[in-house]
């Protein structure tokens, strides 16, 4: 096939100029807040609490709770007081109070959309037309499955595992805390959450919310802290499910720790995905794709489309079409309607994104901004940007940097794509550009990913399972199989 | 000459040994462990597998995977029934070794391999499928097409129990093998003559070399090894203390291998509404999920 060049874009950057577009809905925030646990907000046992800022200007928006032993201790002792009634409860019933939380979710969404962005530093627009939205519809979707569950689970009976330790990141906060939520309560679970360190605001937002929903009190408790509280709470005795989202580094730990206890573990970890791009892809769709792959949520996305690899014969016409995008993105004030990339979500992260960046460029890869626009002053920023004359075994093909750094790399055939994408401990998702549905699914039932995006990217429903193969993690969320890590399955 | 009219004539008796890589190795350290029977006799010799033996056996499991991890779920199917086949045509000479040294004598050692037949007949026929059970198309919002498929974890390390050593260890590689795993198994220490003749079944199936490996020794030799090694991906087992399930479960934190750890009782491996069951497959399939646009 002979593969006409397109005509040069503009070389200068586009250049457009938008006038601010800022999100004005007021939120309020209280001075402090503690832990939610049966029911009431609690201050912390021994009186510890920590600051959460706002990653785009750095000032503090409120303190919080930081959860000890102590905590943790009457966290799971109320979830365990209000199991016996909740699991009992006949699904139709428990389906009413998710069903209820969905609704109220959707009729508080600008408000959360607005405080996700503040305490993260996401962009408005994707809080409101991502996180927000999803959260509900996990809400929703796992409603309706409370008094369906025989039917998941063909000559089994289902039965709840019983008090779950959900410990969640601080990248989709809200939305983690829902996909982690809805299927626990659904089953018939009760919960002890312990949100991110450095985003809890929208989680106790949330406990405002089953408050108004009258959900009974102890079904859900939200310790908010740190890694020690998370550890905490992984290794009570009474937590009989934990079910952990974040680094592979802890979730190995946290395997050591529940070893030979006999409680149940599911891990949703790291990832190094690879999006494939084929010589018979439509461009300028693989381009927006990669674009969406790597910069979504400032790369802080355990899926992101982080090893690009592109087939020999077209990568100089992509990489011109993807400097070109990269230009047009807007970095900047997160609350703006028009911002594409936002904070990155607090200091360390900036931190660990510049050690990569710098590892990157003395392994002899070569760095491409091409966004030069001013950024803010004060805050935490990192310029969207990939490398090339990366190599499989250089730092930024094997590592997951978790920031807007994407690694660039090639290949011939479609078997040298399929080696080259394995060749990683990780298995979370992938992606592949081709207008030929063959080779897609071709490619697709080779690639070790729990996740395969043919033609897309990051798109994410509560009724599609999620998950990692090999050191990507075990158990699935969202979907039928989704339910699977909540209950026990009886004859 | 032919020799004496009338001499006895010496039967000749069956060396047993590894089952690796297709073929019927020794043990690499030429070390061996004596099966005693239910009155203390020695009755045969098998090789006491060592570390290295380990390592190749998964080695040779790891090679197996890309074929018989992609064979057609029918192909698969008619192999494991080939099994069952196999067996059937061998249960008179593996239930007189179960009666050798299982307590229970020759009627229970019938009833064992026939339940270990049914059940190799049981997976045979989940092959092509447990994936319209335990997968499904997606009804997510938008122009998208989804769906999820289970495929086979991988290399998937299975531990033997002292009871039911026939039916128990076919009860737990069947699943996991039917799926499209390939199998390292550490057969029962105390009777292992069950998995050495399992081994000469598995040999005359068409199994592809190295889909399923079998192991004798010594289990508090092998298991550290066969929970750490970072080939292994998942681990069926039954019959564990709680250090052992302990050391199982700690392999997760190497490689995050997926563990089974089944607590039976000797009667419940009979039970068919218990391991009959996609269920048992499960645990050794990861979900896959596709997402196509719908579009002219």
């Amino acid at each position: 096939m002979s593969r006409t060049k397109s005509p040069p874009e503009p070389a200068a950057a586009p250049g457009w100029d938008y006038a601010p577009a800022p999100e004005t809905a007021p939120v309020e925030i209280a001075s402090r807040y503690g832990h939610f646990i049966a029911g009431e907000f609690v201050p912390a046992a021994d009186g510890a609490e920590f600051a959460t800022i706002n990653p785009a200007t750095e000032e503090e928006l409120s303190r919080v709770a930081r959860g000890g032993a102590e905590d943790v201790e009457r966290a799971v002792a109320a979830a365990r007081r209000a199991l016996p009634r909740w699991s009992r409860l006949p699904g139709r019933e428990r389906a009413k109070y998710l069903f209820r939380i969905a609704r109220r979710l959707q009729e508080r969404a600008r408000e959360l959309a607005v405080l996700e962005t503040l305490d993260g530093g996401k962009p408005i627009r994707e809080s409101r037309d991502v996180d927000v939205p999803e959260a509900a519809r996990h809400f929703f979707y796992h409603a309706g499955w409370a008094d369906k569950l025989e039917f998941a689970f063909p000559g089994r009976r289902p039965k709840p595992v019983g008090v779950c330790g959900q410990i969640i990141p601080w990248n989709f906060p809200l939305l983690m805390a829902a996909w982690k939520l809805a299927p626990a309560l659904a089953c018939g679970n009760t919960v002890v959450l312990k949100p991110a360190e450095t985003t809890p605001l929208t989680a106790l937002r949330l406990a405002e919310i089953l408050q108004e929903c009258e959900l009974p009190p102890g079904v859900v408790n939200i310790v908010t802290g740190d890694g020690e509280t998370g550890a905490a709470l992984a290794a009570h005795r009474g937590v009989r499910k934990i079910a952990f989202t974040g680094s592979t580094e802890v979730g190995k730990k946290l395997a050591a720790a529940v070893a030979g206890s006999r409680r149940r573990l599911t891990l949703e970890l790291g990832g190094k995905s690879a999006n494939i791009v084929c010589e018979d892809a439509s461009l300028d769709q693989a381009v927006e794709g990669v674009i969406d792959a790597i910069f979504f949520n400032q790369g802080h996305v355990c899926c992101a489309g982080s090893r690009l690899l592109v087939q020999e014969s077209i990568l100089e016409e992509f990489l011109e079409k993807l400097d070109w995008r990269l230009r047009s993105l807007r970095v900047g004030d997160p609350l703006d309607k028009n911002t594409d990339v936002g904070a990155i979500n607090s200091r360390a992260q900036l931190d660990r994104i510049r050690t990569y960046l710098r590892i990157g460029l003395e392994e002899g890869g070569r760095l491409h901004e091409c966004h030069d626009q001013p950024l803010p002053a004060k805050g935490f920023w990192c310029r969207p940007c990939y490398f090339t004359n990366v190599q499989p075994a250089d730092t930024l093909a094997r590592e997951e940097v978790f920031g807007p750094v994407l690694a660039v790399m090639s290949f011939r055939t479609p078997e040298e794509a399929i080696a080259r994408a394995n060749n990683t401990p990780y298995g979370l998702a992938a992606g592949i550009w081709s207008d030929k549905g063959s080779r897609i699914f071709a490619l697709a039932a080779r690639l070790q990913a729990g996740v395969v995006w043919c033609n897309t990217y990051n798109r994410f429903d509560a009724s599609s399972p999620f998950g990692g193969y090999k050191e990507s993690g075990f158990g699935r969320e969202g979907g039928r199989q989704g339910l699977r890590p909540y209950l026990e399955l009886e004859r | 000459m032919s020799g004496e009219r009338g001499a006895r004539r010496v039967t000749v008796t069956k060396t047993y040994k590894l089952f690796l890589g297709g073929g019927f190795p020794r043990s690499e350290s030429g070390r061996s462990l004596s099966v005693v029977d239910r009155r203390g006799r020695v009755v045969a010799q098998v090789c006491r597998a060592s570390r290295k033996d380990l390592r190749e056996a998964v080695e040779a499991a790891a090679r197996a995977l890309p074929d018989w991890s992609r064979r057609d779920a029918y192909n698969r199917g008619q192999i494991l029934y080939r099994m069952a086949e196999m067996l059937e045509a061998r249960a008179g000479e593996m239930a007189e070794l179960l009666a050798l040294t299982v307590p229970g004598g020759l009627r229970r050692a019938r009833r064992e391999t026939a339940a270990a037949v049914d059940r190799l007949v049981h997976f045979a026929g989940w092959a092509d499928k447990f994936p319209q059970v335990l997968g499904n198309a997606n009804p997510v919002p938008g122009p998208y097409y989804n769906f999820t498929i289970p495929e086979p974890s991988g290399v998937t390390g299975v531990v033997a129990p002292a009871e039911e050593p026939l039916l128990a260890l076919v009860s737990l590689l069947a699943p996991p093998l039917c799926a499209g795993c390939t199998i390292v198994a550490l057969a029962s220490p105390e009777h292992p003559l069950a998995a050495s003749v399992l081994g000469e079944v598995c040999a005359v199936s068409d199994l592809p070399a190295g889909a399923v490996n079998l192991l004798s020794g010594r289990r508090e030799e092998l298991l550290p090894h066969l929970a750490g090694h970072r080939e292994v991906i998942a681990i069926h087992a039954a019959g564990c203390s709680r250090a052992e399930r302990r050391q199982l479960e700690e392999g997760t934190a190497g490689n995050l291998k997926r563990v089974r750890v089944v607590d039976l009782e000797a009667e419940a491996w009979y039970d068919e509404d218990e391991c009959h069951s996609p269920w048992w497959i499960e645990p050794f399939v990861e979900m896959k999920t596709i997402w196509h646009p719908s579009a002219y």
